[in-house]
């Protein structure tokens, strides 16, 4: 067709409307209703923090201070001080969510898998202070988190 | 808006001033511009940048080198990967290393879909910028699910922390380079097919571009344009084919370049470039041969975590590499690859240690940006909405 008759018609309106009009009748929705649905979440998805236990409920951290070391953002905090048993844990372990890039090193680092960023992204708070997480607070994540952590490790450990 | 027209402080003013941004959805970030406008046609635009600035290049001088990869996925967010491929790239001419080949493939893999997403991002919002919404709507849906790729790699959506010095993060399955090659060669062709359909011939979309901050090819090379910016003024000059990196001469893809180097142009050369990086894409995922994602120089690189938990050698350069990390032979190096944006380069001086004692950064937006001004010269002020929207800038990287 000539220039001035698509010009005159408005062809490319035209198309152009009519495509939209497909997408509109025919094509299935893309978006979803999130809190009720959710996307797609690998098992290499770094969310929030954990602190995991071995199976007979005793913490897996050594407080061998790799994930301080290594942590580009220093948003972890740990003292450390032998146990009357003689074993070697961690006294405070913080991380500040708010400093926190979730790079994931920590969890690279971590040579006994105890500090994992878990699958949960949904830990919104009201206030600042909220985000200081302590050890109580890291291993309730770990508890509350475990089976689906635990999950994702396996399926990561032929990768990693 | 300060005063319009003669006041009794200026009697013989015919301009006034006018601030744009930096908290406008046009701005494409925190970009503020302080107009001179005369009625509605601009005599100068003055770009104010610095609001983002972090102090990313002082702050790599403290970290070690694999702490300071993921600086780089801050700097444009849009595309982060092709970020991280510069600083991996530099670091390992330092070191001497060359990744493993099925590394260097996953690399170029995610460095395209990182095009990919960085376009699709860029022409939308730039449609969205001139009156169309729609393609905003559609290209967010493909981007998502390159998104979902980003994840499925790295562990995340942005900030993937996933190309290293050495290679890459973690192997990819063959679940996912299945899917990426399915979207590449499927939805998103398709997506691109409609997006064009929308755009290219839309008379509105062209009477907002065609001629609209026209880049003359003297002009286009004197204020240091890269990428598709100088492509689209008629300059065929792509680091991918001049001076390729990770295996990009033995990939098989033309440049697009563009005649008239105005905002049309540099969005039709986005589009082809597009579909270029699908090509480039379904190449590298068909040729991936298993093998290691990471050099076997355990001095530079962790070891597996299996053998990590094993081996007492393993376990010590372990504790190495994530404490004091390794270190780096002086030297100098300007490494710089294609971005999606156009030329990003890092320039990075090793003294020995285990940290960069300099690392510059080369952000192609910031010289795009500072052409800002001639380009709206004369121009309407809602062209200069249109420029912006074409310069695809991102505040991460110009304030760095």
């Amino acid at each position: 067709m000539p220039r001035f008759l698509q010009n005159l018609f408005l062809v490319e309106i035209v198309r152009g409307f009519a495509l939209t009009l497909h997408y509109m009748l025919f094509v299935p929705r893309a978006t979803i209703n999130y809190p009720y649905e959710k996307g797609p979440l690998s098992p290499r998805f770094r969310g929030e923090h954990a602190l995991r236990r071995y199976p007979n409920g005793e913490e897996r951290c050594i407080a061998c201070k790799l994930c301080e070391a290594v942590c580009p953002a220093q948003a972890i905090t740990i003292e450390a001080a032998p146990r009357p048993d003689g074993s070697r844990r961690t006294t405070r372990y913080d991380i500040d969510m708010t400093k926190c890039i979730y790079c994931g090193l920590c969890e690279e680092a971590c040579p006994v898998d105890a500090i994992v960023e878990g699958p949960n992204f949904e830990y919104g708070t009201e206030t600042r202070t909220e985000l200081f997480y302590t050890k109580d607070k890291l291993l309730e994540n770990g508890d509350k988190w475990e089976a689906q952590i635990a999950m994702n490790l396996a399926q990561k450990a032929p990768y990693s | 808006m300060t005063p319009a027209m003669p006041t009794p402080e200026a009697p013989g003013a015919t301009t006034y001033t006018m601030n744009l941004g930096p908290q406008h959805p046009a701005a494409h970030g925190v970009l503020r511009l302080i107009l001179e406008l005369d009625g509605e046609v601009v005599q100068r635009a003055d770009p104010h940048i610095g609001l983002l600035h972090r102090g990313t290049e002082k702050l790599i001088e403290h970290k070690t080198y694999l702490q300071a990869l993921p600086y780089f996925d801050r700097l444009d967010y849009v595309a982060p990967m092709n970020q991280e491929h510069a600083f991996a790239l530099a670091t390992e001419k330092l070191l001497g290393i060359t990744p493993p080949p099925r590394a260097q493939v996953i690399r170029v893999a995610f460095a395209e879909l990182g095009r990919i997403v960085n376009h699709l991002l860029n022409i939308t919002t730039f449609a969205l910028d001139v009156g169309a919404i729609t393609p905003a709507l559609w290209g967010f849906e493909e981007r998502e699910r390159g998104m979902v790729f980003y994840e499925r790699a790295s562990g995340a959506r942005l900030h993937a922390n996933y190309f290293r010095p050495g290679g890459v993060a973690m192997d990819i399955d063959d679940a996912l380079a299945d899917d990426m090659a399915a979207w590449a060669s499927g939805p998103l062709k398709k997506c691109i097919d409609d997006l064009t359909e929308l755009l290219a011939e839309n008379r509105i979309f062209k009477q907002r571009t065609v001629d609209i901050g026209v880049v003359s090819r003297a002009d286009a090379q004197a204020w240091g344009f890269s990428g598709p910016m100088l492509r689209a003024s008629g300059v065929a000059w792509d680091l991918r084919k001049a001076q390729p990196y990770d295996g990009y001469d033995t990939y098989d893809f033309d440049i697009p370049v563009g005649k008239t180097g105005d905002c049309y142009a540099r969005f039709l050369v986005r589009m082809e470039e597009m579909r270029q990086s699908a090509w480039i894409m379904l190449q590298a995922l068909g040729q991936l041969t298993p093998g290691p994602v990471m050099t076997e120089n355990r001095k530079v690189a962790p070891p597996p975590r299996a053998e990590m938990k094993r081996s007492m050698e393993a376990t010590i350069h372990h504790f190495k590499l994530f404490t004091e990390g390794y270190h780096v032979p002086e030297g100098q190096t300007y490494t710089a690859v294609e971005a999606p944006k156009g030329e990003f380069g890092v320039w990075l001086v090793a003294d020995g240690t285990n940290r960069p004692w300099r690392c510059r950064i080369r952000a192609p937006g910031f010289a795009h940006l500072q052409a800002l001004d001639f380009m709206s010269r004369g121009h309407m002020l809602a062209d200069t909405v249109a420029i912006i929207g074409s310069l695809d800038i991102v505040f991460g990287e110009i304030d760095r």
